[in-house]
């Protein structure tokens, strides 16, 4: 599903340059539930941005469902981002003056999708995220947990084939990450192929490999024994 | 780009953020809105202008005699100078080809009494053409006609407050009054958009004045009416000639101003019509300036808007929203709120305007202030588009920026 190979980014710091990415090679398969971790300052993040397009490497190749990702213009990127990828953001980055059901609504509506399917879909989902009842609230009404299964439905909602979350349960308490984790999980269990960057082990614990990265390279790709999130909640 | 899907995210975010769109929408109206006023009350007082010049005719010479200041061919100076008969026959005699008509003007205050009611009026002796300077509307009856000077009639012709306060609601055509000890016949009562003033006078033939006054020749003042035809540049030089005519047939040194004057009101009108030009132009200038003033208004607005919805713009571009759609809303909706509030501003200005009339006649001298429907427009139009043009360059940098420095901004 994704494949990278000898992947450089740096960043221009003044007249530094801070080497942040130095020759990643990785891949992951379809289905497959990645953690990525890593101390603060590690490249995990950095990594997940390009993996997401949301930021371009400086060299290498990308590759996502046999598709070269290369010198995209932003009209292209965007249209990759939307049909590809769906984002989890530490802070959820919901649009606040928008209820829940138009934040889960708003990657179809850039897919041009007519409005009734449209809000049907998103119900859809926010059905699967436990959240139906709350499809009219805003954003400042709905509690971090809430908030966060509202972004996962809204990456969810336009069906990609990877989803990338970052720090997803970092905003949350661990009863709630949890929760969230268990989401996660089911989403996998259903075929979904999922990275998540995080720094805690625990979460991290409960996917199905963990690659951990050290200034800039990977200095450990293991297999883990899944844990099932619902033994803790 | 123009689908309902886009406008119901512009409607949605106008809804979601009412001061931020009262704030833009009230800088667009208060451009357009200073901007009407300004030029409707330029309109207004030109209107004033107009209206003004209008009461009298414009193609008019009035010649006033005066004392010389200077000694000539044997005159001592302080010589006073009067116009008589002659003058007037000369004149008419010499300049056929620039006059239309002329007239004398000898005032004379007098006691006019119709059986019990009497009061003190301005008599006015004069020939026929008097009446088209001074643009005196008969209401009844006939003016004083060249038969009546060739006659030294008898008749006046009297102004309507005049006939009010002497004969109240009857009818004073072919009664006689009491003019000054004399008795006159009535055959004719006007009004004249000069103001009351002008309606509490009497027209009478001016060589029955004269007649009245030990048959003396002399005339007072005299009116001329020159060929409309001469424009501006030949009323000048017929003023010339006329002055170099007379200070040679009245013996004034060519240099002395003292003689007579003349009044010339064509060039009055022709001063009066400059400054209301320039000033036309200097409210023209302020009134642009307002424009601009509104179009950087905007810019800031749309600077402001595009900086604060920096991590929303980011957030879209993350899950999908290419440069286009994100240029497109915001310029979509600077434009909506643009349109709506400059043509609010635009019809309250014009209402404003409308409803103040001859208001500011009196301490302002601005009459029917208004505004063309089409320079309003077009100004609304300039500021819509100027207003999209710079809502446009902080809208294709925001749609620039990368995403990933979007979201990060805080």
């Amino acid at each position: 599903m994704i494949e990278i190979k000898d992947l450089h980014k740096s960043y221009k710091m003044g007249s530094n340059s801070l080497h942040v990415l130095k020759g990643i090679n990785f891949s992951v398969e379809e289905g497959e539930l990645v953690a990525i971790m890593g101390s603060s300052g590690s490249g995990k993040s950095t990594l997940l941005n390009i993996l997401g397009m949301l930021d371009e490497a400086d060299e290498g190749e990308y590759m996502l469902d046999d598709i070269p990702i290369k010198n995209l213009n932003e009209t292209k990127a965007a249209n990759y981002r939307n049909k590809f990828l769906g984002f989890i953001f530490q802070s959820f980055n919901l649009i606040n003056y928008k209820t829940a059901l138009e934040n889960v609504a708003l990657p179809l509506y850039y897919q041009k999708m007519p409005r009734k399917q449209r809000q049907e879909k998103a119900l859809k989902y926010l059905e699967q995220v436990g959240l139906k009842e709350w499809s009219h609230h805003l954003p400042s009404e709905l509690s971090g947990g809430q908030k966060q299964r509202v972004a996962i439905a809204r990456a969810m909602v336009a069906e990609p084939k990877v989803l990338l979350a970052d720090e997803l349960t970092g905003a949350l308490d661990s009863k709630t990450s949890y929760e969230v984790m268990e989401l996660i999980q089911n989403i996998n269990d259903q075929g979904n192929t999922i990275l998540v960057v995080t720094h805690e082990p625990d979460i991290a614990q409960m996917c199905k490999r963990i690659v951990h990265l050290k200034d800039g390279v990977i200095v450990k790709d293991e297999k883990v024994k899944q844990v099932r999130a619902t033994a803790h909640v | 780009m123009f689908s309902r899907d886009t406008w119901q995210e512009i409607f949605l975010t106008i809804r979601k953020n009412k001061l931020r769109t009262i704030l833009s929408g009230f800088t667009v109206s208060l451009g357009i809105l200073i901007f009407v006023g300004l030029v409707g009350m330029t309109n207004g007082l030109q209107n004033t202008f107009e209206y003004f010049f209008s009461q009298d005719a414009t193609n008019v010479m009035y010649i006033f005699p005066g004392r010389t200041s200077m000694p000539y061919k044997g005159y001592k100076s302080l010589r006073r100078i009067e116009l008589d008969n002659d003058d007037l026959a000369d004149i008419k005699k010499d300049f056929p080809m620039f006059l239309e008509y002329i007239s004398p003007r000898i005032f004379r205050s007098a006691l006019v009494k119709y059986k019990e009611e009497s009061n003190n009026y301005t008599t006015i002796g004069v020939d026929w053409g008097q009446q088209f300077a001074e643009k005196t509307i008969i209401m009844k009856g006939r003016y004083i006609n060249q038969e009546d000077v060739k006659n030294k009639t008898k008749n006046v012709v009297i102004g309507r407050l005049v006939e009010q306060d002497l004969f109240g609601t009857m009818n004073s055509i072919g009664k006689f009054i009491d003019v000054g000890g004399s008795v006159f016949k009535v055959v004719g009562v006007f009004q004249d958009d000069g103001g009351d003033n002008e309606e509490r006078q009497l027209y009478l033939a001016y060589t029955t004045r004269q007649l009245i006054e030990k048959n003396t020749d002399k005339i007072g003042q005299i009116v001329i009416g020159f060929k409309e035809e001469l424009g501006y540049t030949g009323a000048m030089a017929f003023q010339r000639n006329l002055e170099r005519y007379l200070k040679d047939k009245k013996f004034i040194h060519p240099d002395d101003e003292n003689g007579f004057f003349v009044r010339n009101v064509a060039d009055a009108l022709k001063q009066n019509q400059d400054f209301a030009g320039v000033l036309a132009i200097i409210a023209a200038l302020v009134a642009f300036g307002t424009i601009v003033a509104g179009i950087i208004g905007i810019s800031n607005i749309m600077v402001y808007v595009v900086k604060e919805r920096t991590k929303e713009i980011g957030i879209r571009k993350a899950i999908g929203a290419t440069p286009r759609s994100v240029i497109s809303v915001i310029l979509l909706e600077s434009i909506f709120i643009t349109t709506i509030s400059g043509f609010l501003g635009m019809l309250i200005g014009m209402g404003l305007l409308s409803t103040l009339g001859d208001k500011l006649m009196d301490d302002y001298f601005i009459l029917n202030p208004g505004i063309g429907a089409g320079l309003a427009i077009s100004a609304t139009l300039v500021l819509i588009l100027f207003g999209s043009l710079a809502g446009y360059v902080p809208a294709k940098r925001a749609a620039r920026i990368k995403p990933i420095e979007a979201l990060n901004d805080e």
